[in-house]
């Protein structure tokens, strides 16, 4: 009898502190995504009493909307180029960490202090070294040294790259840690077989560090391209007023969402952008937990 | 002591109750009628504010004013979210920009004519606030408004070898001095601009309403309903101000990231600006010598861009709340706050014959806004961000994509119809 209403205690309280998160879930979370699928359906502008249901038009309008669908694009080529990017890179990094002895914990650091640095401080400190002469480093370097300068944020071609280039930067470190910690993880018997049987360092690579690294690979690109895909923060303040310019080559889509949504006021449009974006989300992130589960 | 306590407690414990029982924001005192006032928060609009109300409220101590500010960037999200609970203000400061926005859905009542009649808000403001009326009714009021005029670094006039003592006249005249002021090194990056070519600045409303007016042209319709730049004056501004940066090569968008940034370190020689930035250029007086004039003239043309925030009543406000709102809107509106908001605020008068005074109007720092009110034009917006970056768009296509002016222009004269169509189609 007591044991049993020990038993019961513990796990009210069990259930009275898995209902904490589950109320705010639902508050901060839930709800607002349910509200943002009804937005969607209406003509809301943010002042106004009236919502008033319109049907599928945001969503027609949607799909006729030039921006929506470069805003679009320019967010896959966000994820297409700076998540294959960043992931070698933060696998090089790990890679030749594992391998030295000495100032493996400098090393870490010293990448790692990017991506803990807030996103905000990182853009504008590279804004301001992609500007022109007289105030921009990149410049004034390739100024002395006689090279021409080159107008990166400000041209249609560059600018979207530069602003990539700071994302992978901030973002290496992440990968890197992950990747680093699967390296360790791995069974150095496995390791140790191989050379006995006189493996060579790149086959050791190729045949058992990548193989065992398939799992942190997959979770890291689970959560890369769900990161790329809501990439925001870099855009908005390395462009002019969060502008995603020059001509919108910058413009990521969630950007296209929060302008029409708090500039224009469109909240029932941005709304039904924000329900594809989620969609799109949720397709990537099923299928490659999918994939996920059929190797594990 | 404890009978004051024992009050004390049953005020607290009453005014919620008689609050829900009313069912309105009416005062606990007796007579008392309590009104709202909200506007953005700017630190010299909140303290002269406080204080006009302390004015206000003397005069009517049958009223209190409760005044609440809240940041700029979440301003229309903090008046949005207090329609659904139907908390909110009874008076409110909004952009004029904004104006269609709220008018159009019902969060703003029309100013009753009785105490604002038309006739007489025609005959003492400035036509630019003809931007608050709406099917021929006002919605708000100013107290103060803006203008643009030319700044000039007069310590890189001199080094130039012009006079620092004469701005330019015309708009001629300000591309050639700012040929003189901008230097480039030998690669062609500008190490000092002449002039600001800052679309994204003020440079976006000189284009759409005072250039454009100088070629001869109109940015818009009378009714405001159609976009009508997309004519050879819209091309020549546009091109006008792609020269500036092509042919003239006086200065270009984003040197030193921004205009202000640029003229603040004295590295540009003039920059086109408004009335609010005579704060920020004062504050560096020391390191920056620095005149205002009008805008220049061309083809014997002289046009400006003005804007402002206004006033307006919530539709909610009824009864006793509504005549204590019109009372503190007219206390707003009165000559004795514009005189005051000026010296505080940098904002200008809104009313014709107090801007005009001597005083005023010849005062070297805000007379060349002031004397530029009088032909000014505050453009309808119905989304500004949007109206704003067709501009910066059709300069970029020039500029980056080597499209033709016209084209261009024809571009984004359908985008921004498109804009005007979409707001007027329900009404």
């Amino acid at each position: 009898m007591g044991t049993y209403s020990v038993e019961r205690t513990k796990r009210r309280w069990a259930y009275i502190f898995l209902a904490l998160p589950i109320v705010f879930y639902v508050a901060i979370r839930f709800y607002p995504s349910l509200f943002a699928f009804y937005l969607s359906f209406t003509d809301w502008n943010i002042v106004s009493v009236k919502k008033n249901f319109v049907g599928m038009d945001n969503y027609s309008k949607l799909i006729a909307d030039p921006l929506f669908w470069k805003t679009l694009g320019n967010t896959f080529k966000y994820v297409l180029w700076g998540l294959p990017i960043s992931l070698l890179l933060g696998f090089i990094l790990a890679y030749n960490i594992d391998r030295i002895s000495f100032g493996e914990g400098f090393y870490k650091a010293i990448y790692f202090i990017p991506y803990i640095t807030s996103m905000v401080a990182v853009a504008w400190v590279w804004r301001w070294l992609y500007q022109p002469v007289p105030v921009g480093v990149f410049n004034n370097i390739l100024s002395a040294l006689g090279l021409p300068t080159q107008a990166f944020l400000q041209s249609t071609t560059q600018a979207l790259p530069s602003i990539l280039a700071t994302t992978i930067w901030a973002d290496l470190g992440f990968q890197m840690i992950i990747f680093l910690a699967g390296i360790k993880a791995i069974s150095p018997s496995l390791l140790e077989a191989a050379r006995i049987d006189g493996a060579t360092e790149r086959q050791l690579l190729w045949f058992v560090t990548l193989p065992q690294l398939k799992a942190t690979t997959v979770f890291l690109v689970v959560t890369g391209t769900i990161r790329y895909l809501r990439i925001f923060t870099q855009v908005m303040n390395m462009t002019f007023q969060g502008e995603g310019g020059p001509l919108n080559s910058t413009k990521p889509l969630v950007l296209h969402i929060y302008n029409n949504a708090f500039k224009s006021f469109k909240l029932g449009y941005a709304s039904a952008m924000t329900v594809v974006l989620f969609l799109i989300i949720l397709v990537v992130t099923l299928v490659q937990m999918r994939i996920t589960n059929h190797e594990a | 002591m404890k009978k004051g306590l024992i009050i004390t407690l049953l005020v607290v414990m009453l005014a919620p109750m008689m609050l829900f029982a009313a069912g309105s924001k009416e005062s606990v005192k007796e007579g008392v009628t309590e009104i709202v006032y909200w506007q953005y928060f700017y630190e010299t609009k909140k303290v002269l504010m406080d204080e006009l109300i302390k004015i206000f409220e003397a005069r009517n101590p049958d009223i209190k004013v409760v005044h609440q500010t809240f940041p700029y960037e979440n301003y229309n999200t903090k008046v949005a979210s207090s329609v659904p609970s139907g908390e909110g203000p009874n008076v409110i400061n909004l952009f004029y920009g904004w104006l269609p926005l709220y008018i159009d859905s019902g969060y703003l009542q029309p100013l009753p004519t009785d105490a604002f009649p038309n006739n007489r808000i025609e005959d003492e403001f400035f036509p630019l606030v003809e931007a608050a009326k709406f099917d021929g009714k006002y919605y708000a009021l100013p107290t103060a408004v803006r203008s643009l005029a030319l700044f000039w670094n007069k310590d890189l006039f001199k080094a130039a070898g012009l006079d620092p003592e004469r701005p330019p006249q015309t708009n001629e005249e300000m591309i050639a001095m700012a040929k003189k002021i901008a230097q480039l090194d030998r690669n062609g990056n500008y190490l000092q601009a002449g002039m600001t070519v800052e679309l994204r600045g003020q440079m976006h409303h000189f284009l759409r309403e005072v250039l454009i007016r100088q070629f001869g042209g109109t940015p818009y319709s009378s009714d405001d309903r159609s976009v009508t730049y997309n004519s050879q004056a819209g091309y020549d501004a546009l091109k006008w101000m792609t020269d500036l940066e092509q042919v003239h090569k006086v200065g270009m968008p984003q040197f030193m990231t921004d205009d202000v940034t640029a003229f603040s370190a004295g590295k540009m020689g003039m920059t086109i600006d408004g009335s609010f930035r005579l704060g920020n250029f004062d504050a560096l007086k020391d390191s920056l010598n620095y005149g205002v004039t009008e805008l220049p003239s061309m083809n014997g043309v002289k046009s400006n861009f003005a804007s402002f925030w206004a006033n307006g009543i919530t539709s909610t406000t009824k009864g006793k709340e509504l005549e204590a709102s019109v009372k503190f809107l007219d206390f707003l509106t009165s000559d004795e706050v514009m005189a005051m908001w000026l010296p505080a605020i940098g904002e200008l008068p809104a009313k014709k014959a107090l801007a005009l005074k001597d005083e005023f109007k010849n005062n070297p720092k805000y007379g060349p806004f002031i004397r530029g009110l009088d032909y000014a034009h505050a453009t309808k917006f119905i989304d500004e961000d949007g109206q704003r970056i067709v501009w910066i768009d059709a300069y970029d296509e020039v500029v980056l994509n080597n499209k033709s002016v016209r084209q261009a222009v024809d571009e984004i004269a359908r985008k921004e119809q498109a804009i005007i169509d979409e707001y007027y189609k329900n009404r």
